[in-house]
């Protein structure tokens, strides 16, 4: 009997929801790290019971904790007491230095700030940890100030890959609303050297050589709120999905506009359609038809709540273009609540369950892919992300 | 020993409980006691004070005494009742919420 464990983080902790495979009946545990922004927590696909949390607070900072046991323990890697008497700690596990050794003569400490000066990169938190498809102990660490590190020792130290910030575009990223972030990490299945990234409000990245050097892929990106709408850098995309079979095809939830790429993000076109707002956070892939594909339309550019109070995800079996509402067993009136850009996942099970968490700290689970939906939990913290795996 | 008192929060990160007594060699000042702290308790490490710069984090004060001894120099004596085992060491987070 398979089972499912959803991975749950919010603003005050982590919660791990898990059911057997007919996703009717949960247990809860939680909240670990009670009190802290738990940004992203996910497990490694090489083996399911070793998971990483990215934890933060505004007072201390950034830990990293790993369990291995599917979330009943944690512990913060390298964080125990020196093995020898009198050797020094390692206490490595939270160390995220950017890199400043000036490849090619360009410095890498600076990008633009609000204001259109320069700003230093300032290391803030860690928002996304991507596990390697092959190594428990590899882990991509998505950051803020928007920069991607790698650990291959289990989190217990991090180095940055820093041809992302110095392949000459830096100087031109900006901080979003939220910072400065890399929040999305994609790596190909069917090529270990192709790793895709975005950052707000920079754009989506591709690197084919393992992350050594990278190159923009926002062409067919069109920004309004920039000053030259299809820069090559300057866009403030939300979110990128792919289906591991068909790693070619990446969709995106930009800020506006729901787009897809058919050519490993080369070029982009827009594929929002009937949507009643192409602007949103999520997006997602079923886990089993590589055309169908799920957003949740949002309000903006400042209200960030559902149209008309109606909590409604949204389907297209076409890959875009043409979207039908899902409601059943979502609120359909008063509703404002947000979802966030890493706060949907999709299981694996023959009928493939969706799930979604909102700043109301609903976690939503649909076991047939979107038809019907009812919530796990009510009432946790606002949810900042959600991970599901399927053991 | 020296007596040290963490955030509810860090005493949560390092499993201690409300006071902890650590040993540190020399002179006994906010840089050592930190020193000794993040040696017997490495997940601390970062989240007193930068990993890089060694600046006590913005929310974070260090009192002792009755005194606020935040903005001393990091390798100035603490006071002789800190040091001494007397007093403790408080590292304390700023309130938040109002």
């Amino acid at each position: 009997m398979s089972v499912v464990r959803v991975l749950v983080g919010t603003r005050k902790g982590a919660f791990v929801l898990s059911s057997d495979g007919k996703r009717e009946r949960w247990s809860i545990s939680g909240p670990h790290f009670a009190g802290w922004e738990i940004y992203h927590l996910k497990g490694s696909p090489a083996d399911p019971n070793r998971l990483y949390a990215s934890q933060t607070s505004g007072w201390f900072g950034q830990v990293i904790q790993r369990s291995n046991d599917g979330g009943k323990t944690w512990e913060t890697p390298g964080g125990g007491a020196p093995a020898a008497p009198g050797g020094m700690p390692a206490g490595d596990s939270n160390k995220f230095v950017y890199d400043t050794t000036p490849p090619g003569g360009r410095s890498l400490t600076t990008h633009q700030w609000y204001d259109g000066t320069q700003h230093p990169w300032e290391f803030k938190r860690v928002w996304h940890l991507e596990p390697s498809l092959t190594d428990p102990d590899a882990v991509y660490a998505g950051v803020e100030d928007a920069a991607l590190f790698r650990t291959s020792d289990g989190g217990k130290s991090w180095h940055e890959l820093s041809g992302l910030r110095g392949h000459g575009t830096g100087p031109r990223w900006q901080p979003g609303a939220g910072g400065m972030c890399l929040h999305t990490i994609i790596l190909d299945p069917s090529n270990p050297q192709r790793i895709f990234v975005a950052i707000s409000a920079a754009g989506a990245f591709r690197t084919d050589d393992g992350g050594a050097t990278w190159r923009p892929i926002n062409r067919g990106l069109h920004s309004q709120y920039i000053p030259e709408p299809s820069a090559e850098v300057g866009h403030c995309v939300h979110h990128l999905a792919m289906h591991p079979s068909r790693p070619g095809v990446l969709f995106m939830q930009k800020h506006w506009d729901v787009m897809r790429s058919d050519d490993a993000g080369d070029l982009w076109r827009e594929v929002s359609g009937n949507l009643p707002t192409d602007f949103g956070f999520v997006i997602d892939v079923h886990a089993h038809e590589p055309e169908t594909i799920y957003v949740v339309p949002i309000k903006s550019d400042s209200e960030h709540y559902p149209p008309d109070g109606k909590l409604r995800v949204y389907r297209s079996r076409s890959g875009g273009n043409e979207w039908e509402p899902l409601t059943n067993g979502l609120p359909q009136s008063d509703c404002y609540v947000n979802v966030l850009r890493d706060a949907m996942a999709v299981d694996s099970l023959d009928s493939c369950g969706v799930y979604f968490g909102t700043t109301g700290g609903q976690v939503y689970v649909s076991s047939d892919a979107g038809d019907r939906w009812a919530p796990i939990v009510r009432d946790l913290p606002p949810v900042l992300s959600v991970e599901v795996q399927t053991l | 020993m020296i007596q040290v008192i963490l955030p509810a929060h860090l005493r949560n990160l390092a499993g201690v409980g409300d006071e902890i007594s650590i040993e540190v060699p020399g002179q006994v000042t906010q840089r050592s006691i930190l020193d000794a702290l993040e040696s017997s308790y490495p997940m601390l490490c970062g989240t007193i004070r930068d990993h890089v710069t060694q600046q006590r984090r913005p929310f974070l004060r260090f009192f002792a005494c009755q005194e606020d001894l935040s903005h001393e120099p990091p390798d100035a004596p603490v006071p002789d009742a800190v040091s001494s085992g007397k007093e403790p060491f408080m590292i304390i987070g700023a309130i938040a919420g109002g």
